[in-house]
């Protein structure tokens, strides 16, 4: 059957091959292939110590996490659809799934389609345990979704949306369409100085840190672990 | 929030550092963690054998026993262990649920015991996981149809006066067995019934011969004699039947079913015959009549539970054999005329037209061939040996096969349609505990409000109210409410939006706003300016926005609705805890907040006035729809 010529795929062949099975009655052959699936990747992290020095955790706390992360994902790593299927669960009324997705490539530093426990613990650390300048770095890199150092308004739009896709349909007062944009218009004119319709890492820690407000929301859940 | 996942709340907490930045409202407080002390781990002894976990997995669900303050009852202070006495199998699935979020039922455990184990600590079993629901509802079933027969037994040994008579004699009938004088009537009506078939069979037999005369049938040579047992069975029939239409419970109910049909079909012929006596134009139909009388062998269907059985099977497969008889039918079809054309030159034939070979056709297939009609040309012969040949596979192979799957659909069925109710019920639970958990938010959102409103009044016994969510859901809470403030817009709940809409398309929006919210640039600048109004009014301004909308929408209720429920609604609601999560009137009631003539101080009041359209004009105009039925309810 090797030797067949390309023409032998055709329908006609096909249908002969088929009549010839009927009337020998030979039956296909199973794919067993088909039935041993890869199972799942199991991923471990490195060594609690490694971990110690790397974030600013302490050993109770790292274990604490561990704990958590392996309970929801055994496999030791968590996929994209995981990941919004978690953080869809602690917003009930909204669509969570886009902001879940930005999430999840902010933490996914190396860009690999999945996030592992370092991965995890390294944002986690940025985010509670580190200066405020680290926090405001690390909320413009969930912002600036094709990571070219600044945001244009078509990326704080998205961001935007998704957010207010989380609130869901039934808010008080009810959501318009242009909501999100204003608040992106409103957004721009107090990060963006010098008025090039992009916000770069400097003007956005600039602004930040002439808000008094953010700052003192920055420091929000320092010990929510 | 399903258990597991708790343990990523700190996670999404973290997470929302990223609305900060874009929020231009002040974030709310985060909720204290009062006594936070390291996770420690417990020891459960149950029935000695020792189980162990972490503090804090227990008290992921705070309204079971294990989850709240009832443990420190069974608190052994010589061995610092908490013990029960209880089943440790089944602590073993009790448990597991605290750790997965899931609840399983095991297959080899008793339903009742497991019940009991449940209902101890406190775990409604409504929320057995879907992988072991089905099973755990099909026990649940059984034991409840046992426990129903066992109670059904008892009632029947056991006289009940205060049945009517009409009653009893309904019983009597269905149940034949519960007393002698059913028992009685039951077999003389069987006899009875035997008694008419058998007559009209015999009634053709020939007779032997009267002299003279060709051979007659029995029923003409002793005609009085079976018109009398006619008579009498009929009679006994109809009487049976008057007196089931009487006993009925629902007679229109009992007049349609399908035993009274065949008691009516069984005796009209009777009563027709009765009436167009010895006339001979329609003595033919009349003739045509009596065989309806064949109907009362149906009869004994009553008597039979086999019978009974055998027509529901016939009629649950109908399915499959109207699928025989459609594939015969297209195989007959095409036989009939591939034999008339292969026939049509012989001479003599009888295959005269395609319906004549029908006959043939049906006759060969079933391989009866009864040789009345046979082809003689070669083509024809060929013909039929394939017909013959095909009428095997037709109709030889399907039969066991649908026999076979029969039973298998149905049982598929069966299940499919358990499934599909339990779909309902499935999507129904997970919607309530969407809708509970959200609801949850709402609620302890306006306990939140009403402690603070509270606080300010100075009424120290109901503060205590709000401490009833456990920390992991006020931490919930407080990040939905950090998305609401980065947002400007607050969650609430489906008829309250459902409400807003309604208001906000019957009427204009009044223009008279208040020129602080003449907001060119939207929404977002609302609530900071209220801010900055707050800042000078109130000491602690942290919630100020919705501090002061909590006073003006608590200090007076507007409850729509007549019904009564509806008070207990303003009443219940407040008091309501996160797993009450359908709320019981949600249709009936809606509740409007509302100002009415508020005694505010007077710096407040361009703050009424910013409240939304569909409240204000509440006083003062009469909203036609809504005003009527109004009841006012002074907030406590």
């Amino acid at each position: 059957m090797n030797r067949c010529p390309r023409r032998c795929r055709s329908p006609l062949g096909q249908a002969a091959r088929s009549l010839y099975q009927l009337v020998t009655g030979s039956l296909s052959p199973d794919s067993v292939e088909d039935e041993f699936e890869l199972s799942t990747v199991c991923h471990r992290p490195e060594g609690l110590e490694q971990l110690q020095e790397q974030t600013k955790f302490t050993r109770k706390e790292l274990q604490v996490l561990y704990r958590g992360f392996k309970n929801e994902c055994p496999s030791g790593i968590v996929n994209e659809e995981n990941f919004k299927q978690i953080y869809s669960q602690f917003f009930p009324q909204g669509d969570s799934s886009t902001y879940a997705t930005f999430l999840f490539n902010a933490f996914d530093t190396n860009h690999d389609g999945s996030v592992s426990f370092e991965d995890f613990v390294f944002g986690l650390s940025v985010i509670l345990r580190g200066t405020i300048d680290d926090r405001l770095n690390w909320a413009f890199n969930l912002y600036d979704l094709n990571k070219d150092g600044c945001i244009t308004k078509e990326e704080m739009l998205d961001i935007m949306k998704s957010i207010y896709d989380m609130m869901g349909k039934h808010t008080y007062p009810a959501l318009r369409e242009e909501a999100p944009r204003e608040h992106v218009e409103s957004f721009f004119q107090k990060m963006d100085r010098n008025k090039d319709g992009v916000v770069t890492i400097e003007e956005f820690i600039e602004s930040c840190q002439k808000d008094e407000n953010i700052m003192r929301s920055m420091q929000l859940f320092d010990n929510v672990i | 929030m399903a258990a597991g996942v708790a343990a990523w709340l700190p996670f999404a907490r973290a997470a929302a550092i990223g609305w900060m930045p874009v929020a231009n409202c002040p974030m709310p407080l985060a909720p204290a963690d009062k006594n936070k002390r390291q996770d420690e781990l417990i020891v459960l002894n149950v029935s000695g054998r020792r189980f162990q976990t972490w503090r804090t997995t227990l008290e992921r669900y705070p309204d079971t026993l294990l989850g709240s303050t009832e443990k420190e009852f069974f608190f052994n202070e010589d061995t610092k262990e908490y013990f029960f006495d209880r089943d440790p199998e089944v602590f073993r699935c009790v448990l597991n649920f605290y750790r997965t979020g899931k609840l399983h039922y095991p297959r080899y455990e008793c339903i009742s015991a497991y019940d009991d184990e449940l209902a101890f600590y406190g775990i409604l079993p409504e929320i057995i996981g879907d992988c072991c629901y089905e099973e755990y509802k099909d026990r649940k079933r059984e034991n409840a149809e046992r426990l129903m027969d066992d109670n059904d037994s008892e009632n029947n040994q056991e006289s009940m006066p205060s049945l009517s008579f009409r009653q009893t004699m309904w019983r009597a009938f269905e149940n034949p067995h519960t007393s002698t004088l059913a028992l009685v009537f039951y077999y003389v009506t069987g006899f009875f019934i035997a008694v008419s078939v058998i007559t009209n069979v015999v009634e053709t037999v020939p007779c032997g011969t009267v002299p003279g005369s060709k051979e007659l049938p029995c029923g003409e040579r002793y005609s009085v004699a079976f018109f009398c047992l006619d008579t009498a069975c009929v009679m006994i029939f109809t009487v049976e039947y008057l007196l089931r239409l009487f006993a009925a419970p629902s007679r229109y109910r009992f007049i349609r079913s399908v035993m009274s049909i065949i008691d009516v079909v069984a005796i009209m012929p009777y009563y027709i015959g009765l009436v167009m006596t010895n006339n001979e134009d329609v003595s033919g139909a009349f003739v045509t009549l009596r065989v309806f009388r064949v109907f009362r062998i149906f009869k004994f269907s009553r008597h039979s539970q086999g019978l009974r059985i055998l027509g529901y099977t016939l009629k649950s497969c109908a399915s499959e054999l109207g699928f025989l008889l459609f594939s015969l039918t297209m195989a007959i079809i095409i036989f009939a005329t591939v034999m008339f054309y292969a026939e049509k030159g012989s001479s003599a034939s009888k295959f005269t037209s395609i319906p004549a070979s029908f006959w043939y056709t049906i006759v060969t297939m079933t391989t009866l061939g009864y040789g009345d009609m046979v082809p003689k040309t070669i083509a024809g012969k060929i013909f039929g040996s394939i017909c013959s040949l095909s009428g095997v596979l037709v109709i030889a192979l399907p039969v066991p096969v649908i026999v076979s799957n029969f039973s298998r659909i149905y049982h598929q069925n069966q299940r499919a349609d358990k499934r599909r109710a339990q779909k309902k019920a499935r999507l129904a639970r997970i919607r309530v505990a969407k809708t509970g958990s959200s609801n949850a938010y709402l609620h302890s959102k306006r306990n939140g409000l009403l402690n603070e409103a509270l606080e300010l009044t100075g009424t120290p016994e109901e503060e205590h109210m709000g401490k009833t969510t456990s920390l992991i859901e006020s931490q919930h809470h407080h990040l939905l409410h950090c998305l609401e403030k980065t947002t400007n817009h607050e969650f609430i709940d489906e008829q309250m939006f459902e409400q807003n809409c309604m208001e906000s398309s019957m009427q204009n929006y009044p223009s008279t706003r208040s020129p602080s919210l003449s907001s060119h640039s939207g929404l977002t600048t609302t609530c900071c300016s209220r801010r900055s109004k707050k800042t000078t009014h109130l000491p602690n301004s942290n919630l100020p926005a919705t501090r002061l909308r909590s006073m003006q929408e608590l200090s007076t209720i507007h409850i729509q609705g007549s019904e009564q429920p509806s008070l207990t609604t303003s009443r219940s609601s407040l008091n309501l805890k996160a797993d009450d999560g359908l709320r019981p009137n949600c249709k009936t009631s809606q509740i409007t907040t509302a100002i009415i003539s508020i005694p505010t101080p007077p710096a407040l009041t361009p703050e009424g006035e910013s409240r939304p359209p569909p409240a204000s004009p509440g006083p003062n105009t009469n909203i036609p729809s809504i005003a009527s039925n109004v009841v006012k309810v002074s907030a406590l």
